[in-house]
């Protein structure tokens, strides 16, 4: 066996830059002491459900019943005054309500955002909050048309992406990928044969 | 709105119900407005939208995070660019991915041409439908340059496709910064250009100045963002509000308007445009070297949560809503279409106006069609 050679120690270690790292996911945090939260905590103590916080956006969760006045509140009291967006989820196996219903609200005063969420179960109607926000009725319409989420008092709930008379809901989990048959095919589905001219035909 | 007598109807009028579109060239797609009118006059005027429904939402719940990105291109297919980095924030911004500084510049550069090239479009087609015939020929000239400076990139013109979970799919190729730099440096004098055909114009001003008019506060309450926003006056921006990629180290200015018509969103948008020749010429001095990909994993799996994440697109704020299950599709991939909410305005925006002026409104919208119906 050969002398082994002196191991030189290793260089002092140059911190990586950030994209050269393994990236860490961020993790949710509980955010009932967030500043934001305590502000709609200070005005409705009761109607918060939880609220967490993730990847830097607060989430509160609000019951179905009360999502009106929360609404009314965040704008008028708190300054939310822009409704960015208002979706659906499905969550088709959960027991205590399959849908969340999902609000993005803005503040321009000093730029910040809260999402509220309420859960409701299927059938169960949420109040329209475009009394608020009247930026809300397509959105809703939108959610109607692809969850069948109803909302109470909208003022034109109708469906907006596809036509009316449309059998289903297409964004619910259970409404199949590949599409149902409407009846409106263009296509036959099978070809007759023969049919067409073929190539150094006579043509007819 | 502006002119409330004229909801009013005469005692003798008879209204008509007409349907604009779904086929018209003026509707900037399949857009169908059922208009009330009397006479000329519109009473009322509603959108009906749908014909170019696909899907997208659903599709994405199948594709992988990476497989959805050519999917946002069909999303606003005038400014696929913009689409995809909204898309990989959000990814990025639930993963935790820190974009390495050349990726981030050349994405910068890549959005800011995709904007210029987005509001040509906008400039060629909205003075074509109030009547200027010229600028359409002089702007797509401009245009066909940025489609060659993309196909070059990623080879395709329109569905670029051109960026990934964590970076870049491709560094630039050889001399395509000499060739960038060589077409912002005319650009300006070409926008000059465009603007003597129109700014001082009799007729351009008669049709756009006072139409479609909307103050800040209806504006914020009927959702409206990006140049409608900001051509009623408020100075808002996702780009500096909530700046993404490197637009913190980038100097540049947020044009607003006064009045909120149609005149001061044209000028507006002529402003972004300048404006964006100032971020990529910053870009292409200051483009750092090193890697365009960052040490993300082969597979994309995002964990349980759910984020939001906008880009300051063209046309708007334009988000998207992930929520993950910690598998490699995304749950729900939710498209925040600012075309689709800046639309819902259109009604408040025409009503009382003439039928022509609807035309003009719909342009000064700036709306794809591919984007509303998703």
């Amino acid at each position: 066996m050969a002398e082994q050679e002196p191991v030189t120690p290793p260089a002092p270690a140059v911190p990586k830059p950030p994209w050269e790292e393994k990236p860490v996911p961020p993790a949710p945090v509980e955010a009932r002491t967030h500043a934001q939260v305590v502000e709609i905590l200070n005005l409705l103590p009761d109607a918060v459900l939880g609220a967490v916080e993730f990847a830097g956006q607060i989430t509160v969760a609000v019951p179905h019943e009360r999502i009106l006045e929360v609404c009314r509140v965040c704008k008028g009291a708190l300054g939310y005054t822009f409704l960015v967006d208002l979706t659906a989820v499905d969550w088709k196996e959960r027991p205590e309500g399959r849908f969340d219903v999902v609000y993005w609200l803005h503040r321009f005063t000093d730029s910040r955002r809260l999402r509220l969420k309420v859960r409701v179960a299927d059938g169960v109607e949420v109040a329209s909050v475009t009394t608020v926000w009247k930026t809300a009725n397509w959105m809703e319409r939108e959610v109607f048309d692809m969850f069948g989420v109803y909302f109470a008092d909208h003022p034109n709930l109708e469906r907006i992406l596809t036509w009316e008379g449309f059998n289903g809901h297409p964004l619910r989990k259970d409404f199949p990928l590949e599409g149902i048959d409407t009846g409106a095919a263009i296509y036959p589905d099978v070809f007759p044969s023969g049919g067409g001219p073929v190539a150094g035909g006579e043509g007819e | 709105m502006s002119h409330p007598e004229l909801l009013e109807p005469f005692p003798d009028s008879e209204e008509m119900e007409i349907s604009f579109g779904p086929q018209h060239p003026a509707t900037h797609g399949v857009l169908r407005v059922q208009l009330r009118l009397d006479g000329e006059r519109i009473v009322d005027a509603q959108p009906v939208i749908g014909y170019l429904h696909r899907g997208t939402e659903k599709i994405f719940e199948r594709e992988t995070y990476n497989g959805a990105i050519p999917h946002t291109d069909r999303l606003d297919y005038t400014a696929a660019a913009t689409a995809n980095q909204g898309l990989v924030g959000a990814v990025e911004k639930m993963m935790g991915v820190t974009v390495p500084p050349r990726a981030a510049y050349i994405r910068m550069m890549l959005a800011e041409l995709q904007r210029i090239a987005s509001h040509i479009i906008w400039l060629g087609t909205h003075a074509l439908d109030i009547g200027a015939q010229s600028p359409f020929f002089y702007t797509f000239e401009e245009r066909e340059k940025i489609l060659d400076l993309f196909e070059e990139y990623c080879g395709a013109r329109l569905t670029l496709n051109s960026m990934r979970v964590g970076g870049l799919p491709f560094d630039l190729p050889e001399g395509w910064t000499e060739r960038c730099r060589t077409f912002i440096d005319q650009l300006p004098a070409r926008i000059a250009e465009w603007e003597r055909l129109l700014t001082k114009n009799r007729i351009w001003r008669l049709r756009t100045v006072g139409i479609g008019v909307i103050s800040i506060a209806d504006a914020v309450e009927w959702g409206l963002t990006g140049p409608p926003l900001r051509g009623s006056g408020l100075r808002w921006d996702i780009r500096k509000v909530f700046p993404y990629d490197r637009y913190d180290e980038i100097d540049f200015e947020i044009p607003t308007g006064e009045h909120g018509d149609t005149y001061d969103r044209y000028l507006v948008r002529m402003e972004e445009m300048r404006q964006s020749v100032r971020i990529i010429r910053q870009c292409l001095d200051a483009l750092p070297d090193g890697p365009v990909m960052a040490k993300v994993p082969k597979v994309i799996r995002p964990p349980l949560g759910e984020a939001y994440f906008s880009v300051e697109g063209p046309k708007g704020e334009l988000g998207y809503y992930v929520v993950a299950d910690g598998s490699t599709n995304p749950y729900r991939l939710h498209v925040r279409p600012s075309c689709f909410i800046n639309l819902q305005a259109l009604p408040e925006l025409v009503r009382g106006h003439l039928v022509a002026d609807l035309i003009a409104v719909i342009g000064t919208l700036d709306i794809v069609l591919g984007e509303i119906d998703r």
